[in-house]
């Protein structure tokens, strides 16, 4: 996606290559916008601000790395985003809806739908199987109630939920109970629950974090392969600079709740990292 | 600095105020004054002894005439029968009660106080009296046991399925949540699946309670085996009564054989 994007801006592609993505406003540089806050603040109490004037711009495609220490506010920017928290500040705009404090219930639907989301663990129905719990990413959508089990689930419902498990290599564990699953594993049925419905926009909070360094790497990889193969857009966070760097477009660095860097992750430099994360 | 050690040492009596001292005497005289007036004296106890065992010798041997084990074998079946449907409807109950109370999960928000204290009021109001409203109501028989063990079983199970929700994993829930699912997908997808064991758990020790308690509603008239029991006393056929013990020792034993060989399948 990004050669693409690379493409249009040098005039070599015409504009309506990227346009089935459609993401609202263009920005300059061509590609639609699908993402953006405009001084985005958010307190949990009014002593202490966490958010303290965000402004964001995602493109459609881009892959985004955010980092910053303990306590500087990603998790937090990731909930505001989805207005799983309300905003105490400022304006944010998802796919094409608009909001301030938090989206309203259409908006809020609208936007769920088309998003995916990966946290850190324990986010899988342990005594359930891992198709149901793929299944699960289905909910939110039309007729949505027959999605809690894949026993009763609609058939093109489970036959997405096992195309997603092909996709992470998992369609063999099928009926197996999800907390019979490594952590890896798990999290990768975590991915293909948030791939099911095909999400414009993929939100990780720390995907890796509970994972040894291989399978981290491994489930990275695959984010940041299926992302570019379906044209999603990813935007996560990683305390792995390594993973930081290379699997995303982009880095966006927060530090005392507002953003301290912005740069493509190529140019991003050892230096730059260190000032992030110094005292 | 055996001083400054002194100091900060703390107390071997730290939290033994005054208050409590005076509060443990005023208990103290409490349970002494009331032991006088309600335990029986020695003299009591021995005197006693001979009415006992002259009750026990009328009791020996227990009535084992073929028309009367028919009849108490069918009020058998009866007790067994307000136990399973009573415990049956009262869990179903106690399903979307639980889900009512559940503090984080309820769709009343602080409402399911409300619904908690409810709960309560059902399960601190003692069976036999709920019996006894019930048989004023519908009139004596199995119904009003059966209807007393349903309120009986949604006092004990709304609160304990209720705890189980509030102590399902919470972060597959918040996944759920924010993949858009409505309350009804969360708690069929994620809370019940997690809860599971516990609620069956809670309900197989609920269809024990209601097979003790389905044994004494007879006393109040509200069918069962108990009924038999209370008949065989006022006529004073102590033989029968024998019988009947021995019966409803069965029925527990056989019950609670029961269950706990369903909850270690269940691990
Ligand atoms: N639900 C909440 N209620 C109150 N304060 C919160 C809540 N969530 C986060 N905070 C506070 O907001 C600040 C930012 O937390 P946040 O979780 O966004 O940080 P983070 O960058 O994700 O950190 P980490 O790298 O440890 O995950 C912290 O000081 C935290 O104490
Ligand atoms: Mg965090």
């Amino acid at each position: 996606m990004p050669d693409l994007l690379e493409d249009t801006r040098s005039g070599l592609l015409p504009e309506n290559v990227i346009t089935p993505l459609r993401q609202g406003e263009e920005t300059t540089n061509g590609a639609a916008t699908i993402l953006a806050t405009s001084d985005l603040r958010k307190y949990y109490d009014r002593a202490t601000p966490v958010l303290q004037g965000i402004d964001l711009s995602i493109r459609a495609g881009e892959r985004v790395a955010l980092i910053g220490s303990n306590g500087s506010g990603k998790s937090t920017l990731l909930k505001c985003l989805i207005g799983i928290h309300p905003n105490s500040g400022g304006r944010v705009t998802v796919m094409d809806h608009s909001f301030s404090r938090l989206p309203d219930a259409g908006q809020r639907r609208n936007i769920r739908r088309s998003t995916g989301f990966v946290f850190q663990k324990h986010c899988l129905v342990r005594r359930r199987t891992v198709l149901s719990n793929v299944v699960h990413g289905m909910l939110g959508t039309e007729g949505s109630w027959r999605g809690f089990s894949q026993a009763i689930a609609p058939e093109a419902w489970r036959l997405a939920a096992l195309e997603a498990l092909s996709e992470v290599n998992l369609e063999s564990f099928a009926l197996r109970r999800a907390d019979a699953l490594s952590g890896g594993q798990q999290q990768r049925v975590a991915i293909a629950r948030a791939l099911v419905r095909r999400p414009r926009l993929l939100i990780a909070d720390e995907p890796a974090a509970s994972l040894d360094p291989v399978s981290g790497r491994d489930v990275m990889e695959l984010f940041s392969r299926l992302c570019k193969q379906h044209g999603i857009t990813l935007l996560f966070t990683s305390h792995d600079m390594a993973h930081a760097r290379e699997f995303s477009d982009r880095v966006v660095a927060l530090r005392q709740g507002r953003i301290f860097l912005d740069r493509p992750s190529a140019d991003v430099t050892d230096r730059d990292l260190q000032e992030t994360f110094d005292a | 600095m055996p001083e400054a050690r002194d100091t900060l040492m703390p107390g071997r009596w730290s939290g033994f105020s005054p208050v409590t001292f005076i509060l443990l005497v005023a208990a103290g005289g409490l349970i002494l004054s009331s032991m006088q007036s309600v335990a029986p004296s020695p003299k009591q106890l021995v005197d006693g002894v001979p009415g006992m065992v002259s009750l026990v010798d009328r009791m020996l041997p227990p009535n084992t005439d073929p028309a009367f084990l028919k009849r108490i074998g069918l009020r058998i079946v009866e007790t067994f029968q307000i136990a399973l449907v009573g415990a049956a409807v009262g869990v179903l109950l106690s399903l979307p009660v639980g889900w009512l109370a559940a503090r984080g999960i309820t769709p009343f928000g602080r409402g399911g106080y409300l619904v908690k204290a409810f709960v309560s009021l059902l399960r601190t109001v003692p069976d036999l009296v709920w019996a006894l409203l019930f048989v004023a109501t519908v009139g004596l028989g199995a119904v009003a046991g059966t209807m007393t063990i349903i309120v009986d079983t949604v006092g004990f199970c709304g609160r304990f399925f209720a705890e189980a929700m509030e102590d399902s994993d919470k972060e597959p829930q918040e996944a759920l949540s924010a993949i858009g699912a409505s309350r009804m997908s969360i708690l069929f997808g994620a809370i019940l699946p997690d809860a599971a064991p516990s609620l069956i758990n809670t309900s197989l020790f609920a269809l024990e309670k209601a097979v003790r308690s389905s044994v004494v509603l007879g006393l109040v008239g509200a069918g069962g085996i108990g009924q038999e029991l209370k008949v065989a006393f006022d006529l004073f056929q102590y033989k029968n009564a024998s019988m009947i013990i021995l019966a409803i020792f069965v029925i527990v034993l056989v019950m609670e054989y029961v269950t706990d060989r369903l909850r270690a399948s269940l691990q």
